[in-house]
């Protein structure tokens, strides 16, 4: 666990710079973690996404799965893949201010 | 079953080339199966003296050979040392039959001549189509220490029926069994009910030559090395490949019969994860967070 700073503001992370603590997040921080990220400005669309993964892992305890978020998010997959290379799952779970996506088991 | 016997004549039927074993999502019903797949396979390509015109792939939605730690680490290596690749983070997309080609969803390609491939897991429809039932792989939301349903208190869910964040293999409804028994009379009592069931797993991983290995670990304990079921004696090893853990998984075939399904009780193994014998030095200072 390490910390550092984001929007102005020192938070927890781990080794691959997902926070430890949902409730430290704010949206400008995830704003830079998506620049650092490789996406210049997040749109209405990444924002749905971003949206539904937290509120999903505030309520639920767990992100959901790729598939899960292709269902329920109102995004399909090929689209999540356009809004955020390579990994949707992992990155919108970042720059939403949650832990690392994993598996159940 | 289908699938079972049709990859059975497939496998006859295989003279080698590459043999892609992919997990197209998570949940499955058993998350180390396609690994012991893929040792098995390993064992069984040398035996007919086709393993060196094989290239083993695995090909996972994971970013490594399991979802925790220690065991992804540990798994990792036996993997390595048994020169089966894996492709991490592979989110599949489609296949194309014709071509042998199978593609992720960020555009890599993998050339197959066998392909394995394990389905997402999901509930039954009926639980889909109960409005408020089941999540959205229809499987029940229940309490992960009651197995009481979240939507009625007077429906309990157990194995694979429930979306607690645990395997939906046998060992775990076993487990859960205990759990489910009691809050089902207590609530039929009017009591409060037990918050016993810890997520608790136990499962052999067969690596082929003879040998095996063991995880044991519930929620909040990943699966770690150590001995099973007496702390230092063992006789089995947890997270190493022995013969004795073999020699284990071959008794239990015995076991299930005469112990398991007539409803007594395995000596020495409880229905909740025991924190004896396991080594944690090898767990990272910081806690995971909760996964589902």
């Amino acid at each position: 666990m390490t910390t550092v700073t984001l929007a102005g503001t020192p938070v927890e992370v781990d080794d691959e710079g997902f926070l430890q603590k949902p409730e430290q997040w704010t949206r400008e921080m995830g704003e830079e973690m998506a620049r650092s990220a490789g996406i210049e400005k997040l749109t209405e669309r990444h924002w749905q996404v971003i949206d539904f993964m937290r509120k999903t892992y505030l309520d639920t305890g767990a992100a959901p799965s790729m598939r899960a978020l292709g269902k329920t998010s109102g995004v399909a997959i090929k689209e999540l893949y356009e809004l955020f290379p390579k990994g949707p799952a992992k990155l919108a779970a970042k720059i939403g201010g949650i832990p690392k996506p994993r598996g159940c088991v | 079953m289908e699938g079972a016997a049709s990859l059975s004549k497939a496998m006859e039927g295989f003279e080698g080339g590459r043999l892609v074993v992919n997990i197209v999502d998570t949940p499955i019903k058993c998350p180390i199966a396609p690994l012991e797949f893929c040792f098995l396979s390993d064992w069984w390509l040398q035996k007919r003296g086709l393993r060196k015109k094989t290239e083993i792939v695995l090909a996972t939605p994971l970013d490594g050979a399991f979802t925790k730690p220690v065991a992804a680490r540990m798994l990792g290596k036996l993997l390595e040392k048994k020169k089966i690749l894996v492709e991490a983070e592979f989110s599949t997309g489609r296949v194309d039959g014709a071509a042998r080609k199978l593609h992720s969803w960020d555009e890599r390609e993998l050339d197959y001549d066998l392909l394995v491939s394990i389905p997402l897991h999901g509930g039954s429809s009926f639980v889909e189509s109960s409005d408020g039932l089941g999540d959205e792989l229809g499987f029940i939301v229940v309490d992960p220490n009651t197995l009481q349903s979240k939507a009625a208190p007077n429906v309990f869910a157990i194995g694979d029926a429930t979306n607690v964040p645990t395997s939906k293999a046998g060992a775990v409804a076993h487990f859960q069994a205990e759990t489910l028994g009691e809050n089902i009379q207590h609530f039929l009592a009017g009591e409060e009910l037990e918050k016993s069931f810890d997520g608790h797993a136990n499962c052999f991983i067969e690596t082929g030559f003879s040998k095996a290995l063991l995880l044991d670990f519930n929620y909040d304990v990943e699966p770690l090395p150590g001995k099973f079921p007496l702390p230092g004696i063992g006789p089995m090893s947890l997270l190493k490949e022995s013969r004795l853990d073999h020699l284990g998984k071959l008794a239990f075939r015995r076991l299930y019969w005469r112990l398991l399904l007539p409803g007594r009780r395995i000596p020495l193994i409880s229905a909740q994860l025991k924190m004896a014998g396991k080594d944690t030095s090898l767990l990272s200072s910081t806690k995971e967070g909760v996964t589902g």
